[in-house]
């Protein structure tokens, strides 16, 4: 294919042809085009369809602002929606798609809504679909998410990598136009820490698009000069292809940099993307500024373009829209346009607002054939393919108002600039500032960076300023032309009309916020960067006050569109959150152990043996081996919190509802934690090693809210008390040895004696395994005879099989936690499901633990009205009266015939298992007076999984209630 | 004595350490160093400074880290201090800092609570700033500050301007490894 609008100049490596399509079509273009520079060169102007009326459109800018040029990029898993073609960077095989469209862009039937546009006025939606209420669920919102939206998602995994960082610098340049390159100039002369960062690929800003000259040679020689003084500095960082998405707090600035997005594919092992937080200790927007329209009727035809980014095309890319153009201005800055052009050979046509001309119809339904004008000689129309139109210039403003500050009108140059109280340390220059000539900018840039400057307390260097242009713009405010009685555009990207505010406003949607929402102005992709300011002065108009006193909308983070994977960065699939692994892991992944997820740790479920084929028929083999002989558990995972002073048994009678002053060297106790409202915070044993040593251990769930929580009360609320904490979790290696021969076992491992006498019931001791150092404490969680021995971490794999060595001749098991909570089930002990932050130790049936006789965090609120009610929820066991039907938990408590509504709700089962022993299911639960309902039958109703068992009132102590075999 | 020989593993699962180069930076998985933790006891850090100076174990401010034989140590918070040590001559290191200390001071041993990647090579904050929000090209030498990788809690300890020392809970060695392999990866 021949580039048929191909120019001559711009900043295009016409020695090397890139290949690329659209719409199934092969064309051409070379390095440092943009997709839509290419299409335009190849003659295309027709790059999109309107959101609501699928109305032809083309590009309409040069920049980040593109409202309607929006493609799905590349294919497949990698196809992305939305993709402005004025900042794809082309790369040989690139392919595109036009969107929003069916079947094909130049044919599209649902431009049906176009002819219809009467009923899809402003507030259509409002109007027609709250009536009948019903029709809103299943048919009216099933409608308008299938006509809503523009592009599609591929519904592939993202099959690119994203990374995330962190960045410093004394000074931040948002933008490397004239004005951030002088400032960044400026502060790097100084040795200031600087980063420049600037959206576009190619770095200079409105210097690449003019032609005027900057120190007697082209804007864009200077910017590659000035680029090359700042790539010699060693304190400054050139980031081209980073956009500046927000202000946060305190300096910090995110940004998004495109590592690999003007590239087929990324390279292997880097990233597409990163996402940037920036430590700045000063910043200075120099983002430059965006053109706006000015609405008349058929404004949006392909072909119809901003003036500066006419002349951008031609003078940056070398690409003509057309043959034969028009500018319509109300500025001298749309003049340039028509000058460039003219320079280079394409007949232009000026129709100057500010002598009385305007445009007020155009023609050509795929793209821009004639213009209607209007001048005081009277109306004419005449043959033009490409418009340039040019409304004044916006200021970007929109970091500045980040932090909520709203922008000021400037009558001078009729636009929004940056407000006095945007974020601290943020200052603007340049067009961002309202200084929209080039000497303007490159003289704020200085300015702005000499005030950073001395503010890092660094010496500015001498001002060598370059001489550049400085003329006024010289505007007459023109918004839309008034006559016609067709459609005039101001919201391309969201179909607004001029007619749209006149609606708004006739119903008394006059506030710029009401506006917004009500006709959709400013949203989606594009955030209004090319409309707001328009409708705002369509509405100002209509109500007869100026532009400030209407308002403005302030915007929000992102400056631009981000992909979601940017902002997940790594952390996703497989990688979303670091797993903990167990001293054990190792093996019990060559034993093929089925692993669940308990916070980050990875802990064995159950362990399969040969010939099992259902999880019940393994971790029944777990209960009943280790019930009978002996079974092993790795519960390294609890937390172990280390705690030494002279007031450690003050701080854990504080900390503990029961006391622990009391317990001796050698031994353990059971504790149980209170929050200050008088609720179960956690539970655990505490072991006293020496006089000030203690070792706390807490639950899996529970280990880091309850170290937390201990340093809470060790810094703010008892900060006299001689106490030291730190955990030990991962240091220690600790492992569950349960059941009857779980003594016989051990005593081969461990070097000293311990029988019952040498080690009773509770005993804790600091041991040897064949000269190692190790703990044991003789502790239960299962019921049965249960030790707890622990080495160095290091050692914990070896531990494991020797273990499992030991025990063959016990045929001892190694156990998951699924054995675990049946066993602890069958002795009614209290576990997560049961700690839900909603229970009380009086409901959990440990009430008498809560000791009066001393102060406690959560004593006191624990004795509150309502938390001690006789009827209140208590512990209790449930059976099904049926020993074949299973229970839920989760399931609710009714009396026989109670109607299943929340008045008649008991309680609810909270932990159910299936007792290999008794051989049926068994749960615990909450029962209102639960205490004095044993051998009474409820129903245990669950309606989420539509089952209902009769059951009956239990001892939540289905096993060894008497608690003999683990003193045994 | 029971007859019985437990072998240790490293941190990241293996007999031996591991060590990775990647572009111009060596990831190192270290295992002969012992961790004790430090806390002086309530009203006694004069004394435990005292202590300490006697024996020649430096108490670096906060921030902080100092290196000396044997014992080096970073600060970890107000009166407390994670005291490192070589593993052949200190795996028992608390009893070797109960010694120096007696009660004056709380003792914990820390060393299987940590793993320890060493990262070695130029242009360290060029790997790093896709890391943590240490802004490590302005951190002095000795620098030792808290830190988060990849949502794991760490200890970043810069020994110098090419060694950065990175002590990240043991448990999570492999999580921790990953990260760093995936970062050399991406930035060189």
């Amino acid at each position: 294919m021949t580039q048929e609008n191909r120019i001559s100049g711009g900043q295009i490596d016409r020695a090397r042809t890139l290949r690329f399509s659209f719409d199934g079509h092969q064309y051409e273009g070379h390095p440092g085009d943009t997709l839509a520079s290419a299409l335009l060169a190849n003659g295309v102007r027709l790059m999109g369809r309107s959101f609501k009326y699928h109305r032809p459109r083309g590009v309409i800018s040069a920049g980040s602002e593109e409202p309607n040029a929006l493609v799905e990029l590349r294919a497949g898993a990698r196809r992305e929606p939305n993709t402005r073609a004025t900042v794809v960077e082309l790369f040989d095989g690139l392919s595109a798609e036009s969107q929003n469209r069916w079947p094909t862009l130049a044919f599209d039937a649902m431009a049906i809504n176009d002819r219809l546009s009467p009923f899809f006025a402003a507030g259509f939606y409002y109007k027609t679909f709250m009536w009948p209420r019903a029709f809103w669920e299943k048919l009216y919102e099933p409608i308008i998410r299938r006509a809503a939206g523009l592009g599609s998602l591929s519904k592939l995994d993202d099959p690119d990598d994203y990374d995330k960082g962190f960045l410093h610098c004394d000074l931040l340049i948002i933008g490397a136009g004239p004005a951030g390159l002088m400032a960044a100039l400026t502060a790097g002369r100084a040795g200031a820490r600087v980063i420049l960062a600037d959206e576009d690929f190619r770095m200079g800003g409105r210097l690449n698009a003019e032609t005027y000259e900057v120190d007697g040679r082209s804007g864009a020689d200077w910017a590659l000069k000035a680029l090359a003084e700042l790539r010699s500095l060693p304190s400054v960082r050139l980031m081209p292809r980073t956009t500046i998405l927000g202000a946060m707090d305190h300096g910090i600035y995110t940004a998004l940099e495109r590592v690999s997005d003007h590239l087929p594919a990324p390279l292997p092992g880097k990233p597409r993307q990163i996402l940037w937080r920036i430590y700045s200790r000063r910043a200075i927007l120099a983002g430059g500024a965006t053109e706006r329209p000015i609405a008349f009727e058929n404004n949006d035809r392909p072909g119809i373009l901003l003036a500066g980014s006419l002349r951008a095309y031609a003078n940056r890319w070398g690409a003509a829209v057309g043959k034969r153009a028009a500018v319509f201005t109300n500025n001298d800055d749309g003049l340039r346009t028509a000058a460039d052009l003219a320079a280079k050979g394409i007949e232009t046509r000026v129709i100057d607002a500010r002598k009385g001309e305007e445009v007020i119809d155009t023609s050509g339904r795929l793209g821009l054939k004639s213009v209607t004008i209007r001048t005081p000689n009277g109306t004419e129309t005449f043959r033009c393919d490409a418009l340039g139109v040019s409304g004044g210039w916006n200021p970007n403003v929109n970091i500045t108002s980040h932090h909520r500050s709203r922008p000021v009108w400037d009558e001078a140059i009729c636009a929004f600039v940056p407000g006095a109280d945007g974020p601290p340390g943020l200052s603007s220059a340049g067009a961002a500032a309202g200084r929209l000539s080039t000497h303007g900018a490159l003289e704020s840039g200085a300015a702005e960076a000499e005030a950073a400057l001395a503010d890092l307390g660094l010496a500015a260097p001498a001002r060598d300023l370059p001489v550049a242009e400085d003329a006024p713009i010289a505007i007459t405010p023109k918004w839309y032309v008034s006559a016609g009685k067709g459609r005039a555009w101001i919201d391309q990207q969201n179909d607004v009309t001029v007619k749209d505010v006149k609606l708004a406003h006739q119903e008394n949607y006059v506030s710029v916020e009401h506006l917004k929402r009500y006709t959709t102005l400013g949203m989606a992709t594009d955030q209004g960067k090319t409309g707001n300011v328009l409708g705002l002065a369509v509405m100002a108009e209509l109500t007869g006050r100026s532009i400030p006193q209407t308002g403005t909308t302030i915007y929000r983070p992102p400056y631009t569109p981000v992909a979601m994977g940017a902002l997940a960065g790594r952390s996703r699939g497989q990688e979303f959150k670091p797993t903990r692994l167990t001293p054990s892991h190792k093996w019990a992944t060559e034993q093929g152990a089925v692993f669940v997820e308990v916070g980050q740790w990875l802990r064995a479920q159950w362990l399969p043996r040969t010939g099992e084929t259902h999880w019940r028929e393994s971790v029944d083999r777990e209960v009943l081996a280790t019930r009978k002989s002996v079974g092993i558990c790795d519960v390294t995972t609890l937390g172990k919190i280390d705690i030494q002073g002279t007031d450690a048994g003050a701080f854990l009678n504080k900390v503990y509802a029961n006391t622990f002053s009391t317990l001796a060297v050698g031994k353990c106790r059971y504790g149980l934690m209170l929050r200050e409202d008088g609720m179960v915070f956690d539970d655990g044993t505490t072991a006293r090693l020496g006089d000030h040593e203690y070792v706390m251990t807490t639950t899996t769930a529970n280990a880091v809210g309850v170290f937390r929580h201990l340093e809470f009360v060790r810094q703010c609320l008892c900060p006299d008390m001689d106490v030291q904490l730190i955990s030990t979790t991962e240091a220690w290696a600790q492992y569950s040895v349960a059941g009857p021969n779980a003594r016989k076992l051990l005593q081969k491992l461990v070097d000293q004696d311990i029988s019952d006498a040498a080690l009773p019931y509770m005993g804790c001791a600091e041991i040897t395994l064949g000269g190692l150092r190790a703990r044991i404490f003789r502790i239960s969680f299962s019921g049965e005879l249960a030790y707890e021995i622990a080495v160095p971490t290091r050692y914990g794999d070896a531990l494991i099989r020797a273990l499992v060595a030991a025990g063959e001749e016990f045929d001892a098991v190694v156990y998951g936690t699924e054995a675990l909570g049946v066993m602890r089930v069958e002795k009614g002990h209290v576990a997560g499901n049961e700690l839900n932050g909603q229970s009380s130790a009086l409901n959990m049936g440990l009430g008498k633990m809560v000791s009066q006789k001393k102060d406690s965090i959560g004593m006191v609120l624990s004795q509150r009205e309502g938390m001690t009610t006789a009827n209140g929820y208590r512990l209790v066991g449930i059976k099904p009266v049926n020993p074949a039907e299973k229970l839920t938990a989760g399931s609710h408590f009714l009396e026989k015939g109670a109607a299943e509504v929340a008045a008649n709700d008991l309680g609810w089962i909270t932990s159910t298992v299936h007792s290999p022993h008794l051989g049926h299911a068994i749960a615990l639960g909450y029962l209102k007076g639960g205490d004095s309902r044993k051998g009474q039958r409820l129903r245990a109703a669950n309606l989420l999984a539509k089952t209902e068992v009769e059951v009956e009132i239990v001892s939540p102590h289905f096993f060894d209630p008497e608690g003999e075999r683990l003193r045994g | 004595m029971a007859d019985l020989m437990l072998a240790p593993l490293t941190p990241l699962g293996h007999a031996l350490p591991e060590q990775r180069n990647i572009g111009p930076v060596t990831l190192t998985e270290v295992i002969d160093s012992a961790l004790g933790s430090l806390t002086a006891r309530a009203g006694r850090l004069a004394e435990l400074a005292e202590r300490a100076a006697a024996a020649g174990l430096p108490l670096p401010a906060p921030g902080q880290s100092a290196e000396a034989a044997p014992y080096g140590a970073f600060w970890l918070a107000p009166e407390s201090w994670m005291v490192e040590a070589p593993f052949a001559s200190h795996e028992d290191i608390r009893a070797h800092l109960v010694a120096i200390f007696g009660d004056a001071a709380s003792i914990t041993e820390q060393t299987d609570a940590w793993v320890r990647f060493d990262v070695t090579g130029a242009d360290l904050p060029r790997l790093f700033e896709r890391l943590s929000n240490v802004d490590l090209a302005r951190a002095p030498d000795h620098a030792a500050t808290r830190t988060v990788i990849d949502h794991i809690g760490c200890y970043l300890v810069k020994r110098g301007p090419t060694r950065i020392s990175l002590f990240g809970p043991r448990s999570s060695a492999p999580s921790l490894w990953h990260a760093l392999e995936t970062a050399a990866r991406a930035a060189f």
